[in-house]
């Protein structure tokens, strides 16, 4: 039965993400507050994988005809909030970034002002 | 300039209501500890007021928020090293009249960390129920995980010690708050925490940083922090401390 196979790669791929993101965390390669949309995500799949009815009904809504393709729009919706967010930090990256870099600017200059009227 | 062997760290952020009077019961209760406001790229005139009155304010160019901030005021406290820090908020929630009590707690006794808790003794404070809830139930978990009763794991009126600001200003302080998490850091890594009764009270004016309604999101957030602080255990944090 090919809807209980991919109900079992679902479940299966949601938790190995789920724990490579646990391990990234574990070993700070990735913050708590950037893990929680991937989090939010595997357990949509999961809980849509495994509870069947539901699937079903979410499909109905979405005007799906095959309950397991629902999942792959779902997944499809998932990757694209993730997507967003990490736009919008990765923007307010470029904001304080450039701050940053005017900031360490303007300190230099300040420093070699003061070195030169130490100088004299 | 450091005077002294011990600075008072207050983190503020669009404070300019508060700042003034919260520098001047400082002032008041000072026992010559040196004074460092940490202004968050507030976009009001916190900063401006505070080097007004002669204090000494450290403008970060980014706003980092609540965690950033403090850790940039350990940073500093590293780099002069000095033997003690006390933090409180700029926001006049921690009546200053405590820091001579926290001060004496941190150099007088074995404690690397002494907070002040709200609920400890003579309560004056009032939560809504919910967050109280939360407040219980993380401070539960504090207590199961390290056999130490702990009544306010979200209190940001504290002292450290140097070895302790070394700790946290090696980044392993929470960039947004200090919380159950940290607690739970603190004892892994073999620190001695005790809480002492302060009085703290609502907020004299402006906006708390915890007034808007991301409940869900902080519990959820915390549940996983504190997971992860379990996952990577005693030795993580104990070899960290040492280093």
């Amino acid at each position: 039965m090919t809807g209980f196979r991919i109900q079992v790669f679902a479940v299966l791929g949601s938790l190995i993400i789920a724990a490579i993101i646990f391990e990234l965390i574990r070993k700070r390669k990735v913050l708590e507050k950037y893990s929680l949309l991937w989090f939010a995500s595997a357990v949509v799949l999961i809980v849509l994988s495994i509870w069947r009815d539901l699937l079903e009904k979410v499909a109905a809504v979405l005007g799906v005809y095959y309950a397991p393709s629902a999942l792959f729009i779902i997944a499809g919706f998932c990757a694209m909030a993730m997507f967003l967010h990490l736009t919008v930090v990765i923007s307010q990256l470029t904001e304080q970034n450039k701050t940053l870099v005017q900031e360490v600017g303007l300190l230099r200059d300040m420093v070699q002002q003061l070195q030169k009227q130490e100088q004299k | 300039m450091k005077r002294s062997n011990g600075i008072i760290i207050i983190p503020a952020y669009n404070e300019e209501e508060n700042i003034r009077q919260v520098l001047a019961e400082v002032a008041q209760h000072n026992p010559n500890l040196d004074v460092l406001v940490v202004n968050d790229h507030s976009r009001d005139r916190t900063s401006f007021l505070v080097q007004e009155l002669g204090a000494q304010v450290i403008d970060l160019p980014c706003n980092l928020g609540y965690g950033g901030a403090v850790q940039a005021g350990f940073r500093y406290a590293r780099e002069l090293r000095y033997d003690f820090c006390i933090q409180l908020d700029g926001d006049g929630q921690h009546d200053p009249s405590y820091i001579p009590k926290l001060a004496q707690e941190i150099t007088r006794t074995e404690n690397d960390v002494v907070l002040g808790s709200r609920f400890l003794g003579k309560a004056n404070y009032h939560i809504p129920a919910i967050r109280r809830v939360g407040m219980y139930f993380f401070g539960a978990i504090v207590s199961l995980t390290t056999g130490k009763k702990v009544t306010d794991p979200t209190t940001g009126y504290q002292a450290l010690n140097a070895r302790a600001i070394r700790f946290f200003a090696n980044d392993n302080y929470p960039t947004d708050y200090p919380d159950a998490d940290t607690l739970i850091v603190l004892n892994y890594a073999g620190f001695n925490v005790k809480e002492v009764p302060v009085v703290m009270r609502q907020r004299m004016a402006g906006v708390s940083m915890h007034a808007n309604w991301k409940s869900l999101y902080y519990v959820i957030k915390m549940c996983l922090a504190i997971f992860v602080v379990l996952l990577r255990g005693r030795k993580y944090y104990g070899a960290i401390k040492s280093e």
